[in-house]
């Protein structure tokens, strides 16, 4: 199953800061977390998600610094600010107001493509 | 995840992908680290799943994306910092943002110094509107000094040098206010004009630095020139925008204010403006494309085209150049503009590069300015004895015989080059090595004319 381009893009900030609530991570360690997490399903173009972290940063929800990683080299990581925490509460309240919405309309009617909606047309 | 032991081609692959990757202007040196992380991280990982150093690679880079898409979202999300080139701020790179600072803060300083010296004639009851002539002729002494300064001062030129250059603002300094030369004459006219251009060089000297000696050293000038002239216009059209709104809301009050722009922001203004001006084109030499070698190329075939026709209609007509008084100076004007789009073009070319059209257009216009101005000198020639020798003839036959030796030697070493026979840099040599011709006659316009040809 693929995932559209559009959803993907939508989900990933508060997937990127869900993943940074739990704690601070560098972009490596974000790609397989969410790639363990959608069981494959979202695959990100792993540079894409450097963009969407500065964009993050620039908002003002998670705050970049540079440190030291056990092989030694130069590592960039990202911390959740308290913007952060509470525009992914925001999200969370969105896209569950989303998820309920698209459960509630699918489970009245069950087949999508059968088409009893457009039949009578 | 510790990445496993790293052969030195895989070393070279990363390099060579960094590099790529460092070439987009979206994407900087941090971004780039923090990329690469992510890549030896995805290879570590790769390797230990068994694939090879080189297939761990291209997958990682594959995962990684294309990096045209890559530095376009870079691009989208940090669209400043395609402009940020354009502004002088530069966050990343700590000593040379500081050296820029600092040299603004001196730029500025001598800015107000100029723009002070201006107006210290004032105190010894000198005035702008009855004293013309003493300003015009003065003018460069309230900046070029102040300039030169400026670069003695960053280039930590030797005691001895700046010796030189004192000496030659001292005697330039007498020999200008020494002839009691008649305002408004041809020959203060001429001195004038002329003045700049001999005191340019102090400049000059002063802006090579120790490398005046060298062709490069003043290639370097020659360029710095071009771009000062490209800024100055640039900060004296927004001056202008700055004066016509001030003068509007003002005028709005009901006040008027002509006089304060007379006497202080545009002769202020116009002198602080050229060290501002220098300072910018010195922060900046490096950051954008320079414009003057820009403007060069798009100018070469529409001034090739005019000669062309101009030539065209001479033949067609059967008309020759008609010596009216101002004929000679319009074509000392076009061997100044072809010299301008020939130094420029030189300036701006890679010495390397093999011959190519533009050097064949380059050429043309060469030749054509040529045979022009020497059909106007022949017909001034043959009539130089009807019409006498005023100041401002002999004035203008002088430049044009100066420019004609220097552009007629040029085609020379041109052609050279684009049979193969001689070197682009033997061109270039010519070219800087004659630039103090250019002063040395305008100093003896300056100061030999009033000797010749009396203070009228």
């Amino acid at each position: 199953m693929d995932i559209s381009k559009d959803l993907i893009a939508a989900s990933s900030t508060p997937l990127v800061l869900a993943i940074l609530a739990e704690e601070d991570s560098y972009g490596y360690a974000i790609i397989k977390r969410v790639r363990e997490l959608s069981g494959g399903h979202i695959e990100w173009t792993d540079g894409m998600l450097y963009p969407v972290l500065h964009r993050l940063e620039r908002l003002g929800y998670i705050k970049a610094r540079w440190g030291v990683a056990e092989t030694g080299r130069q590592r960039k990581y990202y911390r959740l600010t308290a913007t952060g925490r509470s525009q992914l509460e925001k999200e969370q309240a969105q896209w569950h107001a989303v998820t309920a919405t698209l459960r509630g309309i699918w489970g009245t009617t069950r087949f999508l493509t059968a088409g009893p909606l457009f039949a009578g047309a | 995840m510790s990445s496993p032991e790293l052969t030195a081609p895989l070393e070279a692959q990363i390099e060579r992908w960094r590099s790529y990757l460092a070439r987009r202007r979206a994407v900087h040196a941090v971004d780039v680290a923090e990329l690469e992380d992510h890549l030896r991280e995805q290879i570590g990982a790769l390797t230990t799943a068994g694939l090879s150093t080189d297939e761990a690679f291209l997958v990682a880079v594959k995962r990684m994306g294309e990096l045209d898409g890559l530095s376009r979202e870079f691009a989208r999300e940090h669209s400043e910092r395609l402009w940020k080139q354009l502004v002088l701020t530069s966050s990343d790179g700590g000593a040379p943002a500081r050296d820029v600072r600092r040299d603004g803060i001196v730029a500025f300083a001598l800015a107000v110094v100029a723009a002070m010296l201006v107006k210290m004639p004032g105190l010894f009851g000198a005035s702008m509107d009855s004293d013309e002539g003493f300003y015009a002729q003065n003018a460069p002494f309230f900046v070029f000094p102040l300039l030169t300064g400026f670069f003695v001062w960053k280039r930590g030129l030797a005691t001895r040098t700046v010796r030189w250059l004192i000496a030659g603002f001292v005697i330039a300094g007498f020999v200008a206010n020494l002839y009691p030369l008649a305002p408004g004459g041809h020959v203060m006219a001429l001195a004038i004009l002329h003045l700049p251009i001999a005191l340019w060089l102090l400049v000059g000297v002063a802006y090579a630095g120790g490398r005046w000696a060298q062709t490069a050293g003043r290639m370097d000038f020659v360029r710095f020139t071009g771009e000062l002239f490209i800024y100055y216009v640039l900060i004296a059209l927004g001056g202008g925008v700055l004066t016509g709104f001030t003068a509007m809301i003002f005028e709005a009050a009901g006040l008027k204010i002509e006089w304060f722009f007379q006497q202080w922001l545009v002769p202020c203004g116009a002198a602080g403006a050229v060290i501002v001006a220098a300072w910018l084109v010195e922060a900046k030499q490096s950051v954008i494309e320079n414009m003057a070698p820009v403007l060069a190329r798009i100018f070469t075939p529409l001034f090739t085209a005019v000669i062309l026709v101009f030539l065209g209609t001479l033949v067609v007509t059967g008309r020759g150049v008609d010596i009216a008084r101002n004929v000679l100076i319009a074509f000392d004007i076009l061997l100044v503009l072809v010299l301008g789009l020939l130094l420029y073009s030189v300036s701006a070319r890679d010495t390397e590069a093999p011959p190519g059209p533009f050097d064949a257009l380059q050429i043309t216009l060469l030749v054509l300015a040529l045979v022009a101005d020497a059909i106007a000198l022949q017909a001034i020639v043959g009539r130089i004895g009807e019409f006498g020798f005023t100041p401002n003839r002999v004035a203008a036959l002088g430049e044009n015989v100066v420019l004609l030796v220097n552009l007629a030697w040029s085609a020379v070493l041109y052609v050279r080059f684009v049979r193969g026979r001689g070197s682009f840099a033997a061109l270039e040599q010519w070219q800087t090595r004659y630039l103090p011709v250019y002063a040395i006659w305008a100093a003896f316009v300056v100061a030999g004319f009033p000797l010749i040809f009396g203070y009228q």
